[in-house]
């Protein structure tokens, strides 16, 4: 052995690990992360020389305790909703191979099946008696979005439609049903505890949704490692023939997804209404299922189902608010906002693009061509100066370079 | 990637046939699933006793085309004050579609031309593209009453237009904004879906004053297409920039609304006498008991309740061409529990 | 280059990340010459068959073509077909959707119209002289997989390649088809077409081939002649070592007698299945190794997928060790310690984006439930037993099983079903499509299962591999029982004369 691959061994060793980070699922999304970090220290230096987009503020709120704002809170607190819908469009993908479009639409359901509760009760009622209500209301939309949810689960599972044709129904008919729920009131609920769940809770510093999420995220995390969710969901993504032979019902499996989806959805629905106490049916969470689908997109997973990485469309969700908060920093105007994002849709699809994957691919193995084939040369050259020709030689050299 | 990208392919030509579905549906009379409501109030109407029906016991047909009842409290008021109208105790045999899609109300204007109705009622989507179908109408001896919305068609082919005065209302709004005699006026001006007529009118007299006046400043100016949530993204990004201001004219109570909750959270004292100045239209009740409690400033009346005035054009004939309804802007200050319940939609 | 070469490889390489794939290949294809490509699987016969058809580009060599004076640079698998070289794949690669004229003309038709009508003409004509019995306008989805090979082996006929290249054709393919298409190739080697042949089946090798190639770990082992190249010799070439493997297993396949006294481990009476086989009654005691066989569609498979409850059974009494059992879908027959390892590996059998670990791990996570899941270690040190115990060649645990060879994904199935510790296992062609040494140490391993008290149901078109193997013979034809051998009767004539349905 030479010190010659030595010094190849300790350079190939670095340039795995180099390998490893690229292809490691969270590498898009954490760089688009920073990308839009770098560009808003840019446009602090640039534009905005009084204050950093990055600054967080304690300030007292009226109720006397002091609440965080920022830049970066409004951020996590706004994509509140957004993660929850990728962990659960992300499970539908891996499951069902395809996406629910009807979330912004079962998201007006679900917020209006709140304010149909919460609005029957004045804004004189105990704080026990309000709980209640909370509580009963937040339930009853848990139920009727899986309701809605296993709808959509059985029309994919049982009746083999494609999950997109499946959940156009619900795309095109739920934001009528939310409007039917509360007989098209245009509610606004006056109890300002209703708002606690959108907003802060005095005397907590961070905003609720954030809670809301992080203990819905948790949740998520515990059945992924206390039950086989992943391992089924992404094998019927993969292959549900054979899944089916090793005992896995997948029409279930997909069924479940579905179903964890429309809980996901109640919870942003009840958040999404809490936030300003009232709910326009027609726009309430629009467009919102195509900021899901992107941003499991932008964790890098495959929209045609199988293999997850739950982390990576979370961290998505997050990049998506980070590039929506930069947008309306930048006063770009809201309608111009999805442009934005179609040219992050354009990047990912290109880089994720069959021809980007094999040009990386043949970059690599050619230079590992190369270097086998200098490698070898040097090899040879000492044979040579030994004085031993011989083609076996060359092969048991060969035998013992491989062995390195 | 491949099975993606068919995947893709596939969902956007399953959205088009459905879009193009949907289409055909809304020609064929009662409109696709956003107009559920339309065929079980039209078979309400039937069941009526019809011998209560109008004088000579002739019913006026009349096909109302109107938007989507879900897009605003507005619209809901509107929906409802025109099934209260016209029934057939009050003589007519009416009957609804509703889409906030241009095309489809075209083609069902030309369906309700075929089936031969009176009058035809047109709350328009979209100003232009109803020459063609205003023409047919004529020809075909229906007269067409618009309201709510104005459209770019000769006037010829017309009855009457119904309308709100949307600049006026804006501009009722600036002159009360201008009464208040501020130093300098900072504004979040918060506009509604762009192009829309409510948008452009109560835009226009904003605009206006602010580049007529040298107090006068826009902090930022964004559509939120009508969405609270929008709404407050706008104005929670304002506050986390640390710019000031304090005025938030928002185009509706919807997007008033969601500005109130950002400032909410920020915790920006708003209302009567409190930093920031906030001006919604529509008149929503629950709008206006933010007025009546002194959270909000002022709110522009949008009127809804143009079916009175239909019927009064098609029972007693056209005195005008262009019936502006009277609309009011109440003040937080002067405001009453009795407007509150009178104007409330 | 060489006279009367037609194609010619030079110092071909090809590397995969962590795997030289292709190491200085030489490949020469003559005029009118069938030439095998053989070696074990992972030699690296399909990444040269992918090279030269340009789904994967080299890393290094030259690759000449006939006709053209420098070397040639293949881009895609379109620019193969122009440069003559057709391929029918050992996997149908057609589209299962379009008919089956569609599926021969699909990206051949000049110009943006097609003229259906000349096309079904011409595939009609083309299927009837190479008298394939199928209607141009059926869908090809609907056709048996035989049908498909033979469609796609028409479909390359019909380009007038110079060079055609068969990647495993007759795997799926009864002895009749085989002969079919052998006759065919004759007919192509007549008309000075190039075939290489790539095939696990000796006998076919040394029946139609002029030339052997032999590849070993991605290196060249050398070119021969088939006539200075016994078997035997060509065997110990691939594996790289001299030994006779087929006697070895010969010594070790009278094991198995059973104790009829015992209770069978399984028995059926009277099973119904749906997918068109007749009710038919079946045992099996402990430590027995029994066989399905017949020919291709005449049930066999259906026959083991109602046992396991795969498909849809309709009914039929089930016991096991004499007590009644409700067997309706797989998960109940596993839990009943039955395991059954599916004939159609890539479809049925693994999980293919999923890593080594979670492939052999789940069948015995799915038994354990859904709220049980095996910690990572746990998993991890299973996969690492099974990988050593039946040396599956794999990077890692965490490599996805897509990119192991055939045999190797072979052998992480069956690691799957043996963790699942059933005490009746139904292996369906097992050995189908992978390498001669594999082959050995599937059988090798069934026998030693079988010694260790488990029961086997062993298929494989290969009749001697059965004869081998198994001590019970049950053979069907059309979708019926027609009869079982034992003992003496368990040899080839018998079994051929029996499938043939003569006087058995």
């Amino acid at each position: 052995m030479s010190t010659n691959d030595l010094t190849i061994s300790s350079k190939k060793s670095f340039k795995s690990f180099l390998g490893k980070v690229v292809h490691n699922q969270l590498f898009i999304p954490l760089v688009a992360l920073l990308l839009l970090v770098l560009f808003n220290l840019a446009a602090d230096w640039f534009l905005h020389a009084d204050t950093s987009f990055f600054q967080i503020v304690l300030k007292p709120s009226s109720t006397g305790s002091k609440i965080l704002t920022g830049n970066l809170i409004t951020i996590i607190d706004n994509a509140s909703e957004l993660a929850l819908l990728a962990v659960g469009m992300t499970l539908v993908t891996s499951a069902a191979g395809g996406q629910d479009i009807s979330v912004g639409a079962t998201i007006a359901i679900a917020g209006s099946t709140v304010l149909r509760i919460v609005k029957g009760y004045s804004p004189d009622i105990s704080g026990g008696k309000f709980a209640v209500v909370i509580i009963c209301s937040f339930l009853l939309c848990v139920v009727v979005s899986a309701a809605f949810g296993a709808f959509n689960g059985a029309l994919v599972a049982f009746f083999k439609i494609q999950p997109m044709v499946a959940t156009l129904i619900l795309f095109t008919a739920g934001r009528s049903i939310a409007a039917w729920i509360n007989n098209n009131d245009n509610i606004s609920i006056n109890d300002e505890r209703f708002g606690y769940f959108g907003n802060f809770i005095p005397g907590i510093a961070i905003p609720t949704p954030v809670f809301i999420t992080a203990i819905c995220l948790i949740i998520i995390a515990l059945v992924l490692k206390f039950t086989n969710l992943r391992l089924y969901a992404q094998s019927v993504g993969i292959n549900s023939s054979s899944s089916r032979l090793n005992g896995i019902n997948p029409k279930i499996i997909k069924l479940i997804t579905f179903i964890i989806l429309g809980i996901c959805v109640a919870v942003c629905g009840f958040i999404k209404v809490s936030r300003t106490s009232s709910i326009t049916y027609a726009v309430i969470a629009n467009n919102i299922e195509m900021d899901a689908i992107l941003a499991v997109a932008l964790g890098g997973n495959n929209l045609g189902g199988g293999k997850f990485n739950m982390t990576s469309s979370v961290i998505g969700a997050y990049v998506i608010q980070f590039l929506t908060t930069t947008l309306f920093r930048m006063k770009v105007s809201s309608s111009a906002i999805s442009a934005y994002k179609a040219v992050v849709v354009i990047l990912l699809i290109i880089m994720s693009s069959p021809f980007i994957r094999r040009w990386l691919d043949d970059r690599k193995s050619r230079r590992e061509a190369a270097r086998v084939t200098k490698a070898e040369a040097a090899l040879e050259a000492a044979v040579e100066v030994a004085g031993d020709v011989a083609a076996d030689v060359t092969a048991d050299v060969n035998a013992g370079k491989e062995s390195v | 990637m491949k099975k993606f990208m068919k995947t893709l392919l596939a969902g956007a030509l399953a959205l088009s046939m459905t879009m193009g579905l949907a289409a055909c549906n809304g020609s064929d009379n009662k409109g696709g699933d956003t107009t559920q409501a339309a065929p079980t109030e039209s078979k309400e109407t039937e069941e009526a006793p019809a011998t209560q029906g109008g004088n000579d016991g002739e019913l006026i047909k009349v096909g109302i085309i109107n938007n989507d009842p879900n897009e605003s409290g507005y619209r809901t008021a509107n929906v409802e004050d025109m099934k209260k109208v016209f029934t057939e105790a009050n003589g007519y045999d009416a009957d609804f579609f509703y889409s906030l899609k241009n095309e489809e109300q075209i083609a069902a204007a030309q369906k309700y031309i075929q089936d031969e109705v009176d009058y035809l009622l047109i709350s328009a989507a979209g100003t232009s593209g109803w020459d063609g179908v205003l023409e047919q109408a004529q020809k075909a001896g229906i007269k067409v009453i618009l309201f709510d919305r104005t459209i770019d068609a000769d006037e010829s082919l017309y009855e009457a237009s119904i309308v709100s005065d949307m600049a006026k209302e804006g501009q009722q709004a600036v002159d009360w904004l201008a009464s208040q005699g501020l130093d300098e006026y900072k504004i979040i001006h918060i506009q509604g879906v762009m192009g829309s007529s409510a948008q452009i009118g109560r835009s226009g007299a904003l605009d206006e004053k602010v580049a007529a006046e040298a107090n006068w400043s826009i902090v930022v100016q964004q559509t939120a297409d009508w969405s609270e949530e929008t709404a407050q993204q706008i104005v929670q990004s304002v506050i986390d920039s640390k710019e000031s201001f304090n005025v938030i004219y928002a185009e509706n109570d919807n997007m008033a609304k969601g500005a109130a909750a950002a400032l909410d959270k920020a915790n920006i004292s708003h209302g009567v006498g409190k930093d920031v100045i906030i001006i919604g239209f529509d008149c929503n009740t629950w709008a206006l008991e933010e007025l009546l409690a002194g959270n909000w400033n002022y709110d522009g009346q949008c009127n809804p309740f143009q079916a009175s005035y239909i019927d009064d054009i098609i029972k007693n004939g056209v005195k005008t061409k262009v019936v502006i309804m009277e609309e009011k802007g109440f003040d937080a200050k002067t405001i009453t529990q009795e407007d509150v319940d009178t104007y409330g939609i | 280059m060489e006279d009367g070469a037609v194609l010619e490889m030079r110092g071909i390489c090809k590397f995969f990340p962590g795997v030289r794939a292709l190491e200085n290949v030489d490949f020469t294809l003559r005029e009118g010459e069938i030439h095998a490509l053989m070696g074990e699987n992972g030699a690296g016969k399909s990444t040269l068959i992918k090279v030269l058809t340009g789904v994967y580009p080299k890393d290094a060599g030259t690759v000449r073509i006939n006709g053209i004076d420098r070397p040639i640079h293949i881009k895609s698998p379109q620019d193969a077909q122009n440069h003559g070289i057709a391929t029918v794949y050992q996997e149908i690669t057609l589209c299962p959707n379009l008919t089956v004229a569609e599926n021969m003309y699909i990206g051949r038709t000049k110009g943006p119209f097609t003229n259906w009508f000349r096309m079904n003409r011409r595939a009609l004509k083309l299927l009837d002289e190479l008298d394939i019995p199928v209607n141009p306008k059926e869908q090809l989805g609907n056709c048996s997989i035989a049908v498909q090979q033979m469609v796609a082996i028409a479909r390359a006929v019909d380009m007038e390649c110079k060079v055609l290249i068969l990647d495993e054709p007759t795997s799926s393919l009864d002895e009749q088809e085989v002969q079919k298409l052998f006759k065919l190739m004759r007919d192509l080697k007549a008309k000075g077409v190039g075939i290489i042949f790539v095939t696990h089946f000796l006998e076919q090798v040394y029946e139609v081939c002029d030339r052997i190639t032999v590849l070993r770990d991605g290196k060249l082992v050398g070119e021969y002649v088939i006539e200075d190249l016994p078997r035997v010799q060509l065997v110990s070439k691939m594996l790289g070592k001299e030994f006779d493997d087929m006697a070895d297993i010969k010594s070790g396949a009278d094991v198995v007698v059973s104790d009829l006294n015992e209770l069978p481990v399984y028995e059926a009476k009277n099973l119904t299945g749906t997918t068109g086989i007749k009710p038919f009654d079946f045992e099996i005691r402990k430590g027995e190794v029994n066989g399905f066989t017949g020919l291709l569609g005449s049930g066999r498979s259906e026959s083991v997928r109602a046992i396991f409850g795969a498909d849809r059974v309709a009914g039929g009494i089930v016991k096991m060790n004499g007590k009644r059992v409700r067997i309706t879908r797989p998960l109940d027959a596993m839990k009943h310690g039955i395991s059954y390892l599916p004939e159609d590996r890539k479809n049925d059998g693994i999980v293919g984006d999923l890593s080594v670990r979670d492939n052999i791990i789940l069948a015995l996570q799915v038994m354990k439930g859904f709220f049980r899941p095996l910690s990572r270690a746990q998993a991890e040190a299973f996969a690492d037993e099974y990988i050593k115990l039946l040396n599956i060649k794999t990077a890692s645990t965490d490599t996805p099983i897509k990119s192991l060879s055939g045999g190797n994904q072979q052998k992480v199935i069956l690691a799957r079903w043996l963790l699942a510790n059933p005490v009746y296992l139904i292996l369906d062609e097992p050995t189908r499509g992978i390498d001669v040494g594999t082959k050995v140490e599937i059988q090798k391993l069934v026998l030693k299962l079988a010694a260790e008290g488990k029961s086997v149901t062993f298929i494989s078109s290969e009749i001697d591999e059965m004869v081998r193997t198994c001590s019970r013979l049950i053979v069907m034809r059309d979708g019926k029982v027609v009869g079982e051998l034992k003992g003496n009767d368990l040899n080839q004539n018998k079994i051929m004369a029996t499938i043939a349905g003569g006087e058995s």
